[in-house]
């Protein structure tokens, strides 16, 4: 789409896409060349000698068990969050989208946690579960279920499902809300006088006409797993126990901040984005299509 | 309505109160631990569902710092506040002046290379700051940015997004509107200054409650460009309160969890409708 009518200016333009073009080069292409040229570098700790090593560091990063592990919990992780806050979101937005009072009042006590920090969400979770004050480890041990995510990697990665799908469930239930709200009301009505109950006009109308908005939601969903939780796992787990729930971004920090193998960092920045773009493109393919609509 | 059923009416408001009441234990939980000492947690099997009576002292160890019983020494949170404070509102700002005069070049102006500079600004939507962490750290570090407001914030500023969000605004504006400031005799500033910007008022201000939680919220590149504790945000001051110590003070940790969250949870109770507007903007 253009404008039919355009100013002109042989500098102003430059000028006034000059800012916003030097922080995109400056902080974003120079890094990412950077991100590149290290992938394919074997620099040592002091960054006293490098060498040009080609695809090694990418070969050294998928012959390591460690790297493939990371992988898995990441798509776990993601999996789980994007599950659990999803179908709670959508229970509620459907109950919210039924009710007509105090909707208002429910909507604002629902979405609030999207001001949360992931961190921030980490901690309070983490206070839950610590022992030997945490109200709901104490309340699993009372039921012979003794928690300890020191310990048990499950009950650690669930601790950091728990911390991060409750900060997203506000974001899915704006999300549905609003879907809820676009779906015809003379389509339910007319199943409604066909006799169908609200529960078969839930699972055979509404969340069919729902669909686009799930899938949106669910790659939106993996992005916020994957890129915004690193928070999240540093308070609550720190990657532990062992390296049983450090996700990918976590263990891009490490290596190259912790254990200083810029090289390997480097790479696994470069699997990241490829994950990134790849992610961007199915969101606009799927963008350009609900346009059409 | 489509049918009255009050069973099914208190059945909703039976999952809603539930799960309103799911979503704000943790906050509520954190309270209680904040009005409690340090002593009294330690000691509770399991932490108590009331609220004790150390309200304020906490506040004011969060807050202003200080020795506690337990011999550890707390930092103040309120410069922390202030470093988030300047971060957020430099990061919102900054996005939403270059991303306006960008969007605006690129829809009213034609010059060569645009189609470039529109795809250079586009893909930049695909790298998210924590997938260039290890190289973009090294550009800071080269340019002795380390420790600076200007480090915390300018690797944050350019947003794709917020140039997409205002491209997509200029793009619904009449083109009357233009032929009306030519005629008028209105240079392309004077347009962008005395149309354009009145009319993106509403624009700005979702962006602004979006982008103010974002830059508020940022832990990760504050963790790593900040190693001098007076330009910690408030953020980092959590994790420092937890890992720094032998013993946890818990209570002041709540504290400061909630100090860390009340800003931007304030943004988006008040500015609802902005919230609204901007989150669903922002991701179309």
């Amino acid at each position: 789409m253009e404008k039919r009518v355009l100013f002109k200016s042989p500098w102003l333009p430059w000028l006034l896409v000059a800012p916003q073009m030097a922080i995109v080069l400056v902080f974003f292409f120079w890094p990412a060349g950077q991100a590149l040229y290290q992938s394919v570098l074997q620099e040592d700790a002091f960054g006293t000698s490098r060498e040009f090593v080609g695809w090694e560091n990418f070969q050294r990063l998928f012959d390591d068990a460690s790297y493939l592990a990371s992988f898995k919990t990441t798509a776990l992780f993601s999996a789980l969050v994007a599950v659990s806050s999803m179908s709670l979101a959508l229970l509620l937005a459907v109950m919210a989208n039924r009710v007509v009072r105090l909707s208002g009042f429910y909507k604002t006590l629902l979405i609030w946690p999207y001001a949360v920090a992931p961190v921030v969400a980490g901690v309070l979770w983490l206070m839950l579960f610590a022992s030997p004050y945490g109200v709901i480890a104490y309340a699993l041990q009372s039921l012979g279920l003794p928690w300890n995510h020191l310990l048990d990697a499950d009950h650690a990665m669930a601790l950091i499902v728990m911390a991060a799908a409750w900060k997203q469930v506000s974001y899915n239930f704006l999300f549905f809300l609003a879907g809820l709200q676009s779906i015809p009301q003379s389509l339910i009505e007319a199943a409604a006088l066909d006799g169908a109950s609200p529960w078969r006009r839930f699972w055979t109308i509404v969340f069919p006409l729902l669909a686009p908005t799930t899938f949106f939601l669910l790659v939106m969903n993996v992005i916020y797993a994957f890129f915004d939780t690193f928070g999240t796992v540093d308070a609550a787990t720190h990657g532990g126990p062992g390296k049983e729930t450090s996700i990918l971004v976590y263990k891009v920090y490490y290596d190259g901040f912790k254990a200083l193998d810029m090289g390997g960092s480097a790479a696994q920045s470069v699997v990241l984005m490829l994950i990134v773009i790849a992610l961007t493109v199915v969101q606009f393919r799927f963008v350009e299509r609900k346009i059409e609509y | 309505m489509i049918e009255r059923r009050p069973i099914l009416d208190f059945f909703a408001h039976a999952i809603l109160l539930a799960g309103v009441a799911v979503i704000a234990f943790p906050v509520y939980l954190a309270f209680i631990a904040s009005t409690q000492s340090a002593e009294q947690i330690a000691s509770s099997h399991p932490l108590s569902l009331l609220p004790g009576n150390h309200l304020l002292d906490t506040y004011q160890l969060a807050l202003f710092g200080g020795k506690t019983y337990g011999g550890a020494t707390i930092a103040a949170g309120w410069p922390m506040m202030w470093v988030s404070l300047v971060m957020a509102l430099a990061i919102t700002i900054g996005k939403i002046a270059i991303s306006l005069l960008s969007a605006f070049a690129i829809v009213y102006f034609r010059f060569p290379f645009k189609r470039a500079v529109f795809w250079m600004i586009f893909i930049t939507l695909m790298l998210p700051v924590e997938v260039r962490i290890g190289p973009t750290y090294e550009v800071i570090a080269n340019l002795g940015l380390l420790n600076s407001y200007a480090g915390l914030t300018v690797p944050l500023i350019a947003s794709a997004t917020a140039t997409f969000l205002f491209r997509q605004f200029f793009l619904s504006v009449p083109d009357e509107l233009v032929e009306a400031a030519r005629i008028d005799g209105a240079g392309p500033m004077r347009f962008f200054f005395d149309v354009l910007l009145p009319l993106s008022k509403t624009s700005i201000a979702a962006l602004f409650v979006i982008q103010f939680i974002y830059g508020w919220n940022q832990y990760l590149w504050p963790l790593m460009v900040t190693t001098s504790e007076d330009m910690y945000p408030i953020v980092l001051g959590i994790k420092r309160a937890i890992f720094g110590e032998v013993y946890i003070e818990w209570n002041v940790v709540m504290a400061t969890a909630i100090l860390a969250m009340l800003p931007p949870a304030l943004v988006v109770i008040l500015m609802q409708k902005w919230f609204v507007k901007g989150l669903v903007d922002t991701e179309k």
